[in-house]
């Protein structure tokens, strides 16, 4: 079989701005296998059902070809995103713990105030100036401060924690053709770093319990046990992380989607209640994570009538799925109103995303108050610039114009 | 065609979750002409799952179970009667007031009812209940309140596990009976069946497995049980949960394939009459219909399950407003839950049409697992305890009619995956009736020959 060199066009940064065409292509080629080795898929039902498939690992170590950094001795161990089942399920109903319910029902929801406070302050901040960037003003700061609070982090140390945070999501960054190892190698350092900061956080509140999660993992038991400080300290780096990382842009995407669609904008700010839905349909049409990049078959499992053998890396593509014509009709239109809208955007099956209560509710909040405090907003440059990581895809700014006022 | 199909007058008989979601569906689909709902209880509708769970640990009370209607539905609510006839001819339903409403088309949806203890006297005590209806459960939850010495709860399928447990959690003594060998066997087979014995003696249950309640002590109240071991027990309060009884007396006369098993129909919800016929302008869904699944060799099926109310009602209401070829099948895989003893249990297929089990994934010692079912080297069924999020991969294991056992390699794989007998009980030997069961190939009442549970 001849190898593609899809992946390799699709994580150029040339194509960050619009790569549905390319996701396109993936679906009308099928699964395929890419010179690096990799399997993408691209299909919304392939996806899917791999999501669910218990034969499909999240552990990396369970690659053929494992990278030669992961391993290394003075690394932290995965945390459960990077698990597979009975561990990964002991580590995140750990987690789960004093974060939703069975046992902290109330945690996201007691937070609506709070958040619409930090919204309305961020654009309280908007004040006298008549260009905003919605990441730098407001889409980042605000999941920011809501992790922070959520796990008990001063939100003063955020540019300690940009670094890192930066620096492991390179780490991560499965673009081919660069020499990955010393972006890997900084991103386990700096992961180690997080670590280890956090684990101190967590240690400073064992025997004073105060109302946050680092607090809650080193102070409350459970019938499952207790995190243990090395399981604190990776689990506290994945929450920093992703709530760092993903809502962000959620967020700008959601405004961006906006601005282009004029009438759906429209129609939100008459039709509040309308935003959930679209929220959701942002999930779908500009989803904030696009691929899942560290899937691995423990035996060798057919899709779509190509074998992709124990081992391999498998790339399941989010965002291409959720485009996919044989699931969703007119699937390049946005439509806030869209019903029987079951996208991948929070992922699928046993490691569907742990946040997406709180990036829900964050999004529907942050976008409703935009649209109520901006006049006339307009977009200063269409494409915006965007983010490095083909991962984690958003804008690096989104300037805008507020118009009025 | 087409607008005859959105015109006229419909009626929908039977005012719960499939009857609801049906109307909220014809209108969805734009039918526009008369709609009538014919229920009788006096509530709107009302969700049932919470009634022996939330509603009985105090958590919801039982008034709060309402049902939300997605949708204006601009129809003739008639709560509180009772269909008592049907007039096939005449295109008339008859009401239990002497009242008849008229119609065009006409959805069954009259559900099932809890089966009584056979004995009457005995029922009609003080602290005898069944749980069916928002007022059973308000009736057990106030007695419950009341903190009884001891419940006994008759039958341990997954109505009567579920009210041993809320009764557990509410720190009452409970004991079970059970005629089978163990609970939730008539349902799950004997290797989950023994587990959740286990579970249920773990939670301090006093179950009691191969007995049944041969009486039921007291005068006006109860005050205790007879066994058919020779024990017996002091009780302040029975819970009958012997499963469920079709509601389908009302269309004795009415020519139509209706009998204790359901309403028989086809695959596109249309009922059929006495002789085999399918009608064109009677249609059925939710517990009470009887119909053919093609992944169960086409017998008919009948469930008792929340999922097929509804899927089902789509299925029955889209056809009901659209001419022949836009009609669709009901194929959906079927599916149910229960949570209890701290457990949380999925299924999705047919667990009894099974020759064998395996667990796929974690372990009984963990009570974390998916049990994936067999039949004749098909997959047919997989139950999850406390892992349901993989279902979905067994799903379309079942609906690809996939290679039993399933292939190795989950990344929980922990028990030895050789297949066992799934040891599924021929249901005469419970004392509840199974809330999946597969009910033969004919449609015809009169070739079914029915003998009474002794």
């Amino acid at each position: 079989m001849a190898a593609d060199t899809l992946f390799q066009r699709i994580t150029d940064y040339t194509h960050r701005a619009d790569p549905y065409p390319l996701y396109a292509e993936l679906r009308e080629n099928g699964v395929a296998r890419q010179d690096d080795g990799s399997y993408l898929v691209g299909t919304y039902h392939e996806i899917a059902a791999l999501l669910h498939d218990p034969r499909i690992s999240s552990d990396r170590r369970h690659r053929t070809a494992p990278d030669e950094t992961a391993g290394a001795a003075e690394a932290l161990p995965p945390s459960f995103i990077g698990l597979d089942d009975p561990e990964h399920h002991r580590l995140r109903g750990l987690a789960m713990r004093s974060f939703g319910p069975p046992h902290t029902p109330d945690r996201i929801d007691g937070m609506h105030e709070e958040i619409t406070r930090i919204v309305r302050d961020l654009i309280a901040g908007f004040q006298g100036r008549e260009r905003i960037d919605v990441v730098d003003d407001f889409a980042y700061p605000l999941p920011v401060t809501v992790i922070c609070r959520l796990l008990g982090v001063p939100t003063e140390d955020e540019p300690r924690f940009r670094l890192w945070s930066d620096a492991i999501v390179a780490g991560f960054d499965p673009t081919p053709g660069e020499d990955p190892v010393e972006r890997q190698r900084a991103g386990t350092e700096a992961r180690k770093a997080m670590g280890l900061y956090l684990g101190e956080l967590a240690e400073r509140r064992r025997g004073h319990p105060s109302d946050d999660m680092l607090s809650a993992f080193v102070n409350d038991a459970g019938p499952g046990g207790q995190l243990t400080p090395l399981e604190t300290m990776t689990t506290a780096v994945l929450l920093l992380i992703a709530g760092h990382e993903t809502t962000v842009n959620l967020i700008t995407n959601g405004m961006l989607t906006l601005l282009r669609h004029p009438e759906a904008l429209e129609r939100l700010r008459g039709e509040p209640a309308l935003m959930p839905r679209a929220v959701e349909e942002l999930l779908r049409f500009e989803p904030p994570v696009h691929m899942l990049p560290q899937r691995t078959p423990l035996a060798d499992v057919e899709v779509a009538g190509i074998t992709v053998p124990r081992g391999s890396p498998l790339i399941l593509m989010l965002a291409s799925g959720n485009r996919d014509p044989r699931r969703f009709s007119d699937p390049d239109r946005f439509d806030p109103a869209r019903e029987d809208n079951q996208h991948l955007g929070f992922g699928s099956g046993v490691h569907s995303c742990f946040g997406a209560p709180l990036a829900r509710l964050e999004t529907q909040i942050a976008l409703h108050e935009l649209l109520q405090h901006l006049d006339t907003p307009r977009l200063v440059e269409d494409p915006p610039e965007y983010r490095r990581s083909p991962v984690l895809r958003g804008p690096r700014h989104l300037f805008i114009e507020r118009g009025g006022v | 065609m087409l607008g005859e199909s959105r015109g006229g007058r419909i009626v929908v008989v039977g005012a719960s979750l499939a009857g609801l979601r049906a109307a909220e569906t014809l209108r969805a689909e734009g039918f526009a002409g008369s709609l009538t709902l014919i229920g009788d209880e006096e509530h709107p509708p009302y969700d049932r799952p919470p009634l022996s769970k939330q509603v009985l640990l105090g958590k919801v009370p039982a008034d709060r179970t309402g049902l939300p209607q997605r949708r204006r539905l601009d129809a003739h609510w008639k709560l509180g009667v009772r269909a008592a006839g049907l007039d096939p001819v005449g295109k008339r339903v008859l009401l239990a007031d002497g009242a008849d409403v008229p119609f065009d088309r006409l959805l069954i949806a009259t559900g099932t009812r809890a089966r009584p203890w056979p004995n009457l006297d005995e029922a009609a005590m003080d602290g005898v209940f069944t749980l069916r209806t928002r007022e059973d459960a308000v009736g057990l939850a106030k007695c419950l309140d009341a903190r009884p010495r001891r419940v006994l709860v008759v039958g341990a399928g997954f109505t009567g596990s579920e009210i041993a447990s809320a009764c557990r959690e509410r720190g009452l003594d409970v004991t079970v009976a059970e005629r089978g060998p163990a609970p939730l066997v008539g349902a799950l087979g004997g290797t989950l069946g023994e587990l959740a014995a286990k579970l249920q003696r773990a939670h301090g249950v006093d179950l009691r497995c191969g007995v049944t309640v041969t009486a039921l002590e007291g005068d006006d109240r109860l005050t205790g049980a007879q066994f058919s071991d020779g024990t017996r027990i002091d009780a302040d309060i029975a819970v009958i949960a012997l499963g469920a009884v079709r509601n389908t007396e009302w269309l004795a006369e009415s020519g139509l394939a209706a009998g204790p098993r359901g309403v028989t129909c086809d695959a596109g919800c249309r009922a059929f009459d006495m002789y085999g016929i399918v009608t064109d302008d009677i249609f059925a869904a939710g517990d009470v219909a009887r119909f053919p699944h093609p992944l169960f060799e086409y017998q008919l099926l009948s469930l008792e399950h929340w999922g097929n109310a509804v899927a089902q009602a789509e299925v029955a209401a889209h056809n009901m407003v659209n001419p022949g070829p836009r009609r669709r099948p009901h194929l959906t895989v079927p599916a149910f839950w229960s949570s209890q003893f701290g457990l949380n249990i999925k299924s999705v297929g047919v667990p009894t049409f099974s020759d064998q089990v395996v667990i796929a994934q974690g372990s009984l010692k963990d009570a974390r697992l998916v049990a994936v079912y067999g039949y004749r080297g098909r997959v047919t069924a997989a139950v999850s305890v406390n892992q349901a999020r993989s279902l979905e991969y067994y799903e379309r294991l079942i609906e690809t009619a996939a290679p039993f056992p399933p292939p190795p390699g989950a990344a929980d794989q922990r028990e030895s995956p050789v297949p066992m007998p799934s040891d599924v009980p021929d249901p005469k030997v419970l004392s509840h009736g199974p809330t999946v069961a597969l009910t033969g190939h004919l449609p015809d009442r009169r070739l079914t020959v029915l003998r009474p549970a002794r």
